[in-house]
């Protein structure tokens, strides 16, 4: 018989302190889920000014590509679809039974690489806007 | 023993198919950044370079299949995670549904969209 873990209940955040390596990585992939799927929603929405005209579509992702808010929060994005892609290799590795006793080290390494690729992409991401 | 919630049923396909779809998705979505802000700059986008994008099928098939796949991998991301917090019975069945209805949505709005761009299947 294969052997449960007992993570007490799930819902219960306010154990925070107490969170292993494994945990926070459980957290951090269901935020980012969270976001990136709000996401996709929105961006079909601002595509979809394309069913109304050409010049409104071309004026409509210019207008917000001006904002140094907007160019801030792309790269926001961008942590949260690395660090999605990152830690989603990590776990379909851990499925697949590679890795598992070094899934706290993964987990670090996926953080520091999300850092390394998010910082080294903002001045692509911000070009021109400031 | 605290009580503990699952979403993986055994025997089931909907675990098979996040997996199926992550591992399709990483590429794609990794493939999207890079093109559309390193490749191309987010800022440069017109109608007309989309439209020249969509044009290929190769492209407009990619794109395609990374709504369906995106749509299928969010939406039953959020599913499961419902699940896992111990929602069930009536109030999970209005949630799938509406979470059925809203991915609906979301394909036929994404296909349109990206029929506007190409002007047709880009045979």
């Amino acid at each position: 018989m294969s052997q449960s873990y007992n993570r007490g209940l799930v819902e219960d955040f306010g154990r925070w302190r107490e969170f292993s390596a494994g945990m926070w990585a459980w957290i951090f992939h269901k935020f980012t889920g969270w976001v990136l799927v709000g996401y996709l929603f929105t961006h079909i929405a601002v595509l979809s000014t394309a069913l109304t005209t050409p010049q409104a579509y071309t004026d409509t992702i210019q207008m917000l590509e001006m904002q140094p808010i907007v160019r801030i929060l792309e790269v926001g994005l961008l942590a949260v679809a690395v660090f999605h892609i990152l830690n989603g290799l990590r776990l379909l590795l851990v499925d697949l039974g590679v890795g598992l006793e070094a899934q706290d080290k993964s987990f670090y390494a996926s953080l520091v690489l999300t850092g390394a690729i998010v910082v080294a992409s903002i001045p692509t991401f911000v070009a021109g806007a400031f | 023993m605290a009580e503990r919630y699952s979403s993986f049923e055994r025997g089931g396909r909907r675990w098979l198919w996040q997996r199926i779809t992550a591992a399709f998705l990483v590429v794609v979505l990794a493939f999207h950044f890079f093109l559309l802000h390193f490749v191309n700059h987010a800022d440069e986008v017109t109608f007309a370079a989309s439209q020249a994008r969509m044009e290929t099928l190769t492209y407009f098939s990619l794109m395609i299949l990374f709504l369906v796949t995106a749509t299928f991998h969010g939406v039953n991301g959020v599913y499961n995670a419902l699940v896992n917090q111990g929602l069930e019975g009536t109030k999970l069945s209005v949630v799938k549904w509406t979470l059925v209805v809203a991915s609906a949505v979301l394909i036929i709005q994404g296909v349109r969209t990206a029929l506007a761009w190409s002007g047709g299947i880009p045979l």
